[in-house]
């Protein structure tokens, strides 16, 4: 007999990036939530990098921010430097990135996540998820103690079953000897989850005052910082910066790896789980890019009060004397004194093919799950995934539609609808690649793009979507004063081209064909724009980007226009593959695993063929008539 | 595969020249031909011949003859429709044909509708969407099934020149990508220069294929076929017997087809381009010396030579000349006027020449069965190969062409005027995804309303 229960709505497994988002969702739309975490202290916890946003990852955070979010807001409290990456590429790949005082984010999220209403924090590791006719009923904890819930969301992350791994000694705890979760697994496998084992790893945190900064590149924060969250103005949230250092790799280096290769867990076979290709090892760059010199090392710092310093490109699980060696080889690092070794750690995630787009499991009703559980990797993709399971968890109890962001609505959609609807065979990294409508997807926009999400849902507040829709405004009727207004060959207009290196006019034209030469700027052509009225500089970066880049983002709103018509043929949740006249084998096998909502999505499969997709629709055209 | 209904059809063009094909495709289409069919060799059981193979017989009903005819049976699934087809092919002229058809519903068949074997092509994954539509552009045209199987041949070669097209682009964005995504190890320096030197030739490709197209042009393609030989061996009578009517002038003088006659025609759902060529020989009138030059210049281009000779005369050095020319291409030769009794020596030519060796008469159209399976034989073989050219035909897919170049033209844009190189992705990836709805790697939906209407499916 259980000799505690309680109830609650909603039960999130795990606290760390995607756990915290999705109970700060749930609870501020007013359910009462539960948050299980193994360890207090580790809530939203960075073990790898000590840093917010990147290309592309940035986007999540602004996307994250803009629907109502917390990792944006906590970033903007606790960042120590902060830049603009990709400032001389287009405005699709400018993406933001902060360097986190990785204490002080911890803190502050903790500080969030106990004072927000109706959530609660409990220290407990789940060891089971109770399902009754297919649907969740409750998660019972290792002491035994049972919570009835109505949905749940894993965000287990690194835990389960978690494993940590240097050279020859293993560790069977999760990140930063944190224990890990060994049961829960058992009670996934039990309910029909399959499960994967997949591997990331982490570089050595070294102590400050053994470094040689002098003969590394300083990097310096922005000196104009641009916040992640909308909520913040750029004025409010500068504040003194600490640098990071750039030094590399060398062939000495790479000499130590080689020599001694087999002794990496990695390539000796210790090492199961697939590891991520797109943010490798030193050993696996060194093996995979053999004619490479060197390769960039980051020194960034982990926080303000502390020494340890993370040592950026350099993760390894190597054993300890090669760690020595390898980052002592390293330019500056010659007196290197190590904190913490570097490690690689294994854990139990899930084939997310099994989730549909609402990132509720397809078999079990109220069951949901975000972030590295789902094989991401990342602190954004996890808080991402997150945020929309919470949503959705919500949504699913108060009786709604799931919110399913469409590849064209944002990087979160893109991530998503990867992650749902392709087998990923090693940890899932956001890439400004994967977006194919990058361009209408920048971080500028993300407020524009999904705010309005946001308050539908319930997670913006009046006043922030009040403000939203006078951005909106303000955007447009300055685009149209701007397409509007002519200007001739005058002297100081003509001055002002030659000044910029811009042909002079022959013949009258708008501000907007001025601001459109690649020279110039909304921002150049002030002093010869009389009527300008001062705006705020998030209306203003819109009003440059739309007409400055007006026809490429004509094209790509016709691109996305057609993606959506294959989109909005949805498939009946009923439909039987087998009975479909023709379609092949192969097909019908992808089909029937990953249950597409859309032909679109249908048409993303790896192992369905434009032919089978024709096949397909003539199916539902048949249906229709 | 569920059980599908069997359908037949007269596959051929209902003119006079009384040569037709009679179609059958479905489960029941052997069990069918086995019903009503009588082979000459009493002992071949038509429901355990091979696939690809022909039968000489008789098509009964009530034990009473109607026809003699070839029956040409295919397997499941390596046929136009993925489905068993069986063939009829038949001389008696358009009566003959009626009354075999009907026979072939009263066993089990039933008429099909217009373009429904192309339909069950496309249903079967036979076809693609794009290639569906071509068909059905053609689909009123006269010699259903020859344009079909002669479509599928042409979008073969379409598809492979698109797909060339459709690659280099595609890795042209790839690398943009992981340059954007890893610019440690991957430079963009100098990039746009490169670029534009990659994409002239791919531009140039483009509008030729623009260049080829013309509006409602009638298609007309195949494997170009050289019909050679000295003056009066019969070149012009058997281009006759092959396109059924009397297209060439044929006379008792030597050196009368002074041009090249052209001729679009399909046996046994083969197109082939007929080339008719004036005699080769040494010669001093002047018209026929173009003429015979202008035979030389063809046979270069040819794909396949039919060789001509004169059975009836001894082999002379304007044969000699020929054999050399012919030397290293595809070559089906003739022996024609075997009407005539026979002077030449066909071993020697069989030593002299590469190929089939076939003795024919053109006048009494013998021998011509024989010469028409040889001719399947080395296509289905896959040793008959289009020539490069390529046309397009369809409007939809020049408008794609053009949208495609319009897009390369953007990129050049993009690039003369310094954008980042994350604004070229944009428009080449409209260029592949237009290039993609040529092949049918890039779905529109409004065609499949469209390809719904011309079918009339689902009602």
């Amino acid at each position: 007999m259980p000799y505690l229960e309680e109830h609650f709505d909603v039960a999130v497994i795990g606290a760390g990036h995607a756990g915290c988002e999705a109970a700060l969702a749930c609870a501020r739309l007013g359910f009462e939530t539960v948050c299980f975490t193994v360890s207090i202290e580790s809530v939203a916890l960075m073990p790898c990098n000590p840093n917010i946003g990147g290309s592309s990852k940035g986007h999540l955070v602004k996307e994250i921010d803009a629907l109502g979010g917390e990792m944006g807001k906590n970033i903007d409290r606790t960042y120590i430097q902060s830049k603009m990456l990709n400032e001389s590429k287009g405005p699709a790949v400018h993406s933001l990135r902060a360097q986190a005082d990785k204490q002080a984010y911890t803190l502050s999220m903790r500080h969030i996540m106990e004072n927000t209403d109706h959530l609660t924090l409990k220290q407990a590791e789940v060891t089971e998820i109770l399902v009754e006719d297919g649907k969740v009923t409750g998660v019972k904890t290792f002491s035994g103690a049972t919570y009835h819930v109505k949905a749940v969301v894993l965000c287990t992350g690194t835990y389960l079953r978690a494993r940590c791994i240097y050279g020859d000694v293993s560790n069977d705890t999760g990140p930063n000897g944190l224990s890990a979760a060994n049961h829960l697994t058992e009670s996934l496998k039990n309910l029909g989850i399959e499960m994967l084992r997949f591997k990331t790893g982490t570089p050595a945190r070294i102590d400050k005052r053994s470094i040689d900064f002098s003969v590394m590149e300083e990097q310096k924060g922005d000196e104009k910082i641009v916040p992640f969250s909308f909520t913040n103005k750029p004025e409010d949230i500068q504040r003194e910066q600490i640098s990071c250092w750039l030094t590399y790799t060398n062939e000495r280096t790479h000499e130590i790896i080689r020599n001694n290769i087999d002794r990496s867990p990695m390539y000796s076979g210790v090492i199961e789980g697939t590891g991520p290709r797109y943010c490798p090892s030193v050993e696996d760059k060194i093996m995979k890019f053999p004619d490479k010199e060197r390769h960039q090392v980051f020194i960034e710092p982990e926080g303000e009060y502390t020494n340890e310093m993370y040592v950026g490109g350099m993760s390894s699980s190597m054993p300890e004397d090669v760690q020595y060696e390898m980052y002592r080889s390293v330019k500056g690092l010659e007196n290197a004194k190590i904190v913490r070794n570097a490690y690689a750690i294994e854990y139990d995630c899930i084939k997310a093919t099994q989730l549909k787009p609402s990132l509720e499991f397809k078999n079990i009703e109220g069951l949901f799950s975000g972030g590295q559980f789902n094989g991401s990797s990342g602190y954004e993709e996890a808080a991402a995934q997150g945020l929309m399971a919470g949503i959705n968890a919500v949504r699913k109890l108060q009786g709604k539609e799931p919110i399913v962001l469409e590849r064209s609505d944002g990087y979160i959609g893109v991530l998503i609808d990867d992650l749902v609807t392709k087998e990923t065979h090693e940890p899932y990294r956001m890439m400004t690649s994967r977006a194919e409508y990058r361009l209408l997807l920048r971080q500028d926009n993300a407020d524009l793009r999904l705010t309005p999400i946001g308050y539908e849902v319930g997670l913006i507040e009046q006043e922030r979507f009040d403000y939203l829709n006078w951005k909106k405004e303000a955007i447009e009727k300055e685009t149209k004063r701007l397409e509007s207004t002519y200007i001739g060959g005058k002297k100081e207009v003509q001055e002002l081209l030659e000044q910029y290196g811009s042909t002079p006019l022959k013949t009258a034209v708008s501000l907007a064909e001025l601001i459109r030469r690649p020279e110039l700027s909304y921002e150049a052509i002030a002093p010869i724009d009389a009527e300008r009225e001062e705006l705020s500089y998030d209306v203003i970066e819109q009003v440059n980007i739309n007409i400055k880049y007006d026809g490429y983002i004509k094209r790509q709103l016709h691109q996305v226009e057609q993606f959506k018509k294959l989109e909005a043929k949805k498939i009946p949740e009923n439909i039987v593959y087998e009975e479909i006249h023709n379609l092949r084998k192969e097909a019908i096998q992808k089909l029937n695993a990953i249950r597409p909502i859309s032909i679109g999505q249908a048409k993303r499969i790896s192992g369905v063929s434009p032919s089978d997709i024709s096949v397909l629709l003539i199916h539902l055209e048949q249906l229709r008539r | 595969m569920m059980k599908t209904d069997t359908i037949a059809a007269i596959a051929t063009a209902m003119t006079n020249s009384g040569i037709g094909i009679i179609r059958i495709s479905g489960d029941d289409a052997i069990p069918i031909i086995k019903k009503i069919f009588r082979p000459k060799n009493a002992k071949k059981d038509m429901e355990h011949v091979e696939s690809y193979t022909a039968h000489y017989g008789f098509i009964e009903e009530e034990g009473e003859v109607i026809d003699e005819c070839i029956v040409l049976i295919m397997r499941a699934p390596s046929t136009y429709t993925k489905e068993d087809v069986v063939e009829i092919d038949s001389h008696g002229g358009v009566v003959v044909m009626r009354k075999i058809l009907e026979l072939v519903f009263k066993n089990g068949a039933r008429p099909a509708d217009p373009g429904e074997f192309t339909k069950r092509a496309f249903l079967n994954g036979r076809i693609d969407l794009s290639q569906a539509e071509a068909v059905m552009d053609l689909i009123s045209a006269k010699n259903e099934f020859a344009m079909e199987s002669s479509l599928k041949q042409l979008r073969g070669s379409v598809k492979r020149k698109i797909e060339q097209l459709r690659k280099q682009i595609i890795h042209q964005v790839a690398f943009i990508e992981s340059a954007l995504d890893d610019p440690e190890h991957y430079s963009v320096d100098g990039y746009g220069e490169e670029l534009l030197e990659i994409l002239r030739p791919v531009k140039q490709e483009v509008e030729r294929l623009i260049a080829t197209s013309s509006d409602g042009k009638i298609l007309k393609e195949g494997i170009k076929t050289a019909i050679v030989g000295k003056p009066n061996a019969g070149k012009s009578s058997l281009l006759n017997v092959m396109v059924g009517e009397d297209r060439a002038i044929v006379t008792e003088i030597a050196g009368t087809t002074r041009d090249t006659l052209e001729e679009s025609i399909h046996i046994h759902g083969i197109p082939l381009q007929l080339i008719d060529t004036a005699g080769i020989r040494d010669t001093q009138d002047i018209v026929e010396k173009i003429g015979v030059t202008k035979a030389k210049d063809t046979l270069d281009e040819a794909d396949l030579v039919l060789y001509v000779i004169d059975g009836s005369k001894e082999i002379d050095e304007n044969d000699e000349e020929i054999m050399s020319l012919i030397q290293g291409k595809k070559v089906i030769t003739l022996v024609n006027k075997a009407d005539l009794g026979k002077k030449v020596n066909v071993d020697y030519i069989k030593e002299r020449v590469q190929g089939e060796v076939i003795v024919v008469s053109a006048k009494e159209e013998t021998g011509i069965d024989e010469f028409y399976s040889a001719l399947k034989d080395m296509f289905f073989e896959g040793q008959l190969e289009f020539n490069d050219e390529i046309y397009i035909t369809n409007m939809r897919h020049k408008t794609a062409l053009m949208n495609a170049k319009e897009s390369l033209m953007q990129v050049e844009m993009s690039i003369e005027q310094e954008m980042p190189e994350d604004f070229y992705s944009i428009d080449l990836m409209n260029a592949y995804e237009e290039l993609g709805f040529i092949i049918g790697e890039s779905l529109e939906e409004d065609l499949v309303n469209e390809i719904f209407r011309e079918f009339c499916m689902g009602k």
